[in-house]
């Protein structure tokens, strides 16, 4: 049997194909203004006993040819479980928001907090920093995990740090330090969520941001614990959706 | 509605900007309300009076004044329904539940003040409410500091006599608001120029009673599962219940309820989905504020119950009906409104009770508890709430949130993974 998940993000669009349980193809592409034919483009000659969506443009994606949808965190849930069996707590710092999960032995998701509406502490808040300081998000999480020290930055609302950042660089704080301050920032709030859910170990690391490399050693440094991180993080969700697929089967 | 307009201009609404807000109630309603399959014939009363929101109820109070009656509003459960009715006025629940004039609101109150109170602001700003233009006199209360001070600047507008509510339950409190009571007697005495007498008190005592019994008996009836009532329709019928003819209110909910049973006894049910069943606790929701009763039950939820002051809180306690002087009743008056547990109180343990009786009561899944955002009470109380629930393994889902529909998907998200949550714990995937 042939099945398929897809996972209709704020930033990218990622397709995971099942044949018999074992994955046989995945591809990520950016969302763009256009997700619904960027969804098209992607399943273009392809043909699935059951395709099940997740992410933010799910209920897009059933209007049009999804067979059945699943939120993104029972998706998560289910692909970090599959690919970390040891898995108990997921973060996830995506585009547009954060989630920490907490999931029993065999995945089922047992409580999940989420950010508030406003992008405080998410991906989307790391790409205007970076811009703030003319540095790309890579270049920021180098120089990051570079500064000796850090400057606080005390404003988690995007509009607000901007400023505190331009306000900073104008006083000639180096950029090394407000980059890592603004790393601080995030991991003090990632663990505010994920204490509320409760850590227990193994702790997975997933979503966009789980790629920049201060994040993680920040993290850890703070849970005292190794996070571990899917070799692929942006499909984790999409390949919950297609585990979700094969598994109602 | 054209026939109103008339009417309107006299009441000095903008007939422009309201003809705007009378624009986008039928779509939302049809959406909303309209839309849920296999709903009982006795809704259709409400729809009516839905439909005529600014119409006939409207000139229902302007004839009252006509005959030299006096149309007196709330925003607050806390004011005596049945003082007004026995000083021979209409009494109208004000509050506002979507966003109106905001920047002009703005203008006035800061920005991190609670939707409630800024949509309050401008609707009377944009002129677009029948209701508080139908006014002789507006009750403020203090409960939150928000509404407090905001009653200080709807006071330039037009007269508003606030009550001084107590924070807190013990003896000099009772004495404080027993007072009070007697106060906002004497003030509809000077409005309308009579005294409130014993009879006319006693029989408003039994008519608001009478109302509250009856949504009581709703109430009862969504214990039912299969539900007989999907939760957007009682939460429609508690918001109209703020402002429609009490007797005739009780009337009609009775019928509906007369529906219901038989339906239950036939074995009729609401269309769509029936489990899981959530508990609405926190924030009222005005109309037409249905935004998260219809996120829930869109989602494929149901939601069983509101411990809300637009739902059971607004009804649970009756005034005692056994005094038999003037003064035993504005006592027995003020005693019943002293029970309501608004988390404002402190401490306010009767709410936690409550809550955790309701879950009992009502076979709830799942408490959603739904908070303003910048609402003090209810935000920082959520905690104690989550705390008393989570003792007794009950998942509980904080949502803030406001009266702009940005938020709708990730609102969405939290349900729908919560409803998942539920559906796996009991086996089914
Ligand atoms: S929540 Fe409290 S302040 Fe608001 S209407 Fe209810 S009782 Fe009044
Ligand atoms: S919702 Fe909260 S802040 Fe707003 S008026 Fe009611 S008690 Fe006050």
């Amino acid at each position: 049997m042939k099945v398929a998940g897809l996972d209709i993000g704020s930033r990218t669009i990622a397709l995971v194909e099942m044949d018999d349980g074992t994955v046989s193809f995945s591809e990520v592409v950016d969302t763009t203004f256009d997700p619904l034919e960027q969804c098209r483009r992607l399943l273009k000659d392809r043909d699935f006993d059951l395709l099940v969506a997740t992410g933010y443009g799910r209920h897009l994606a059933q209007a049009n040819f999804a067979h059945q949808v699943i939120t993104e965190i029972k998706a998560f849930a289910l692909g970090c479980h599959h690919i970390f069996p040891e898995c108990r707590t997921i973060l996830d710092i995506g585009g547009q928001d954060t989630k920490a999960i907490s999931v029993s032995p065999d995945g089922r998701v047992v409580d999940f907090q989420m950010n508030d509406r406003c992008a405080a502490g998410t991906g989307k808040f790391l790409e205007v920093m970076a811009s703030a300081l003319g540095l790309s998000l890579q270049e920021m999480g180098e120089v990051a995990m570079g500064a000796e020290g850090e400057v606080k930055i005390s404003s988690m609302c995007t509009v607000f740090a901007e400023s505190e950042v331009t306000g900073l660089i104008a006083r000639g704080t180096p950029r090394p330090l407000i980059a890592r301050g603004l790393h601080e920032a995030i991991c003090d709030r990632a663990a505010s969520l994920l204490k509320r859910v409760g850590v227990a170990r193994e702790l997975v690391f997933a979503g966009g941001v789980a790629r920049n490399p201060c994040m993680r050693h920040l993290l850890e440094e703070r849970l005292g614990m190794p996070l571990l991180i899917p070799e692929n993080p942006q499909i984790v969700g999409a390949l919950g959706a297609a585990l979700s697929a094969r598994d109602s089967d | 509605m054209s026939d109103y307009r008339e009417m309107w201009e006299e009441l000095g609404l903008d007939l422009q900007a309201h003809d705007g807000l009378l624009e986008v109630l039928p779509p939302l309603y049809q959406e909303t309300i309209l839309s849920q399959e296999n709903r009982p014939e006795g809704m259709g009363y409400f729809d009516f009076v839905f439909s005529e929101i600014h119409g006939l109820r409207v000139k229902e109070l302007v004839e009252h004044r006509a005959q030299g009656g006096v149309v007196v509003g709330t925003f607050c459960t806390y004011v005596p329904e049945e003082l007004v009715i026995a000083a021979g006025g209409i009494c109208v629940g004000l509050c506002a539940g979507a966003q109106v004039a905001e920047e002009a609101a703005e203008q006035y109150l800061p920005r991190n003040l609670c939707s409630l109170i800024k949509s309050s602001l401008g609707f009377k700003l944009a002129k677009v409410c029948p209701y508080i233009e139908s006014c002789d006199l507006l009750v403020g209360e203090t409960t939150c500091d928000g509404k407090k001070k905001y009653y200080e600047i709807l006071g330039e507008f037009q007269p508003v006599h606030v009550m001084e509510l107590p924070q807190r339950k013990d003896e000099v409190d009772r004495a404080l608001w027993r007072s009070e009571v007697r106060r906002l007697a004497r003030r509809l005495e000077e409005l309308t120029g009579k005294r409130i007498e014993s009879e006319p008190l006693r029989e408003a005592i039994k008519v608001v009673n009478e109302k509250r019994r009856a949504l009581l008996r709703l109430a009862e009836l969504r214990k039912s599962d299969p539900p007989v009532i999907s939760g957007r329709d009682a939460l429609l019928i508690n918001q109209i219940a703020f402002y429609d003819d009490p007797k005739r209110l009780a009337e009609k909910v009775n019928a509906l309820c007369d529906e219901l049973v038989e339906r239950r006894e036939k074995g009729i049910f609401i269309g769509g989905s029936h489990r899981p069943r959530v508990l609405l606790s926190g924030c009222p929701m005005a109309i037409p504020n249905w935004k998260l009763p219809a996120i829930i039950e869109n989602s494929g939820a149901l939601v069983a119950m509101d411990e809300m002051c637009t739902g059971i809180r607004y009804f649970r306690h009756l005034v005692s009906e056994e005094a038999t002087d003037l003064d035993g009743m504005l006592d027995a008056i003020a005693d019943r409104y002293l029970r309501i547990d608004c988390a404002v109180f402190t401490p306010n343990r009767e709410r936690l009770e409550h809550i955790k009786e309701l879950v009992r009561d009502y076979s709830i899944d799942a408490v959603v508890y739904y908070a303003l955002q910048f609402c003090d009470p209810y935000t920082v109380e959520a905690f104690r709430v989550r705390q008393e629930l989570e003792k007794d393994g009950i998942p509980f889902l904080y949502l803030e949130t406001d009266y702009s529909a940005e938020d709708v998907g990730q609102l969405t998200t939290r349900v729908q993974a919560l409803i998942e949550m539920l559906e796996t714990k009991s086996g089914s995937s």
